[in-house]
């Protein structure tokens, strides 16, 4: 296979790790969701634990976009 | 038909020099002090931090809109972040996480905000904080200055951090080196969450920018590729909402890395307190 080819492929594989990011931050806003829902006073309170957990899951799926750009421009 | 410019959505991250300066050779590092295009962005976004912080720093009991906008401010770090995470003992450490979180905001909307466009031969929109050289600084400060700031308060019984307990003897040992792993990651995460969401949400609203223009010009060509002017519309609302979501990331990760340091520094101020 032509290496600039493969490249490309492997720097689009290299972002399927943001399925993983995805699936996270849906969970977590859910969840989160549904118990704002059934206990709306103790929503507030929980923001910035939500906004916690969205930065950590979020950093695996920014790993897979770093990653590519790694295969990309190197 | 007009030639459609290259879609080259990683050019607005070039640095390119402005001014030359002297080059500085320091034992086999050489040092550049020539005015880049990320320097400028740098001083304005400090020359707009110290002048909205002057004008609003003379405190009235009624505030006017800029002070009410800087207590609003200090508030996200003083009442959300420091009094809820840490507690009363964090107090002493809010000027730090304050003033990281004004850099970082500020940058952050510069980058969004501020389009000055190109004028005189030079890209002068720049975004500071998509650049992995400033988020690494911002990060290895921020949490180097709380490693140390453990030993200082606690001396060597600081590294109890990496002790779980409950694990015996050999479960303990095998959990310190994996615990050593995820203390030592985190600059890394911090520095990579910054810079991976300010330079992604730029890639793709300069996508979306050469889109309308591409897809204008094939549009022009007349005939049936005049149905390419959908898109090219659907693009340039695209924009418009990307912009705001830009501005949202700005303001969340301002607050998330502020945050974060807040979370680190509270198992420095309240290590052995049983958290």
């Amino acid at each position: 296979m032509d290496p600039a080819a493969a490249k490309l492929i492997g720097a689009g594989l290299a972002t399927s790790g943001m399925i993983g990011a995805g699936i996270g931050l849906g969970v977590l806003f859910g969840n989160y969701l549904q118990a704002a829902i059934r206990n709306p006073s103790a929503a507030a309170s929980q923001q910035t634990m939500l906004f916690l957990g969205m930065a950590l899951t979020e950093t695996m799926g920014l790993f897979s976009f770093v990653v590519s750009l790694i295969i990309l421009f190197t | 038909m007009a030639q459609a410019p290259a879609i080259e959505p990683m050019h607005q991250f070039l640095i390119e020099k402005i001014w030359d300066g002297p080059v500085f050779h320091i034992g086999g590092l050489t040092v550049d002090m020539s005015i880049t295009n990320s320097v400028v962005s740098m001083v304005a976004g400090g020359v707009i931090l110290v002048l909205f912080f002057l004008l609003t720093a003379k405190g009235q009991i009624v505030p006017n809109r800029g002070q009410a906008l800087a207590e609003s401010l200090y508030n996200i770090v003083d009442k959300v972040l420091v009094s809820p995470i840490i507690g009363h003992g964090g107090r002493p450490y809010i000027p730090y996480l304050f003033t990281l979180f004004s850099v970082i905001l500020v940058l952050n909307l510069m980058g969004v905000l501020l389009s000055f466009g190109h004028l005189a031969g030079q890209d002068w929109t720049f975004t500071v904080t998509s650049q992995l050289a400033v988020t690494a600084t911002l990060a290895v400060l921020t949490f180097f200055s709380i490693f140390f700031l453990g030993f200082i308060k606690h001396g060597p019984k600081f590294l109890g951090l990496f002790w779980v307990p409950g694990m015996g003897v050999g479960g303990g040992i095998a959990m310190v080196f994996i615990e050593m792993i995820s203390y030592f990651v985190r600059p890394v995460t911090l520095a990579m969450r910054l810079f991976g969401n300010m330079m992604g949400g730029h890639v793709v609203m300069s996508l979306f920018g050469s889109f309308v223009v591409a897809l204008g010009l094939f549009a022009m060509t007349g005939g049936l590729a005049a149905l390419a002017w959908v898109p090219s519309g659907l693009s340039f609302f695209m924009i418009v909402a990307l912009t705001g979501l830009e501005l949202v990331v700005a303001v969340l990760q301002a607050f998330v890395f502020t945050a974060l340091a807040t979370v680190y520094l509270n198992e420095v101020v309240n290590f052995g307190h049983g958290h």
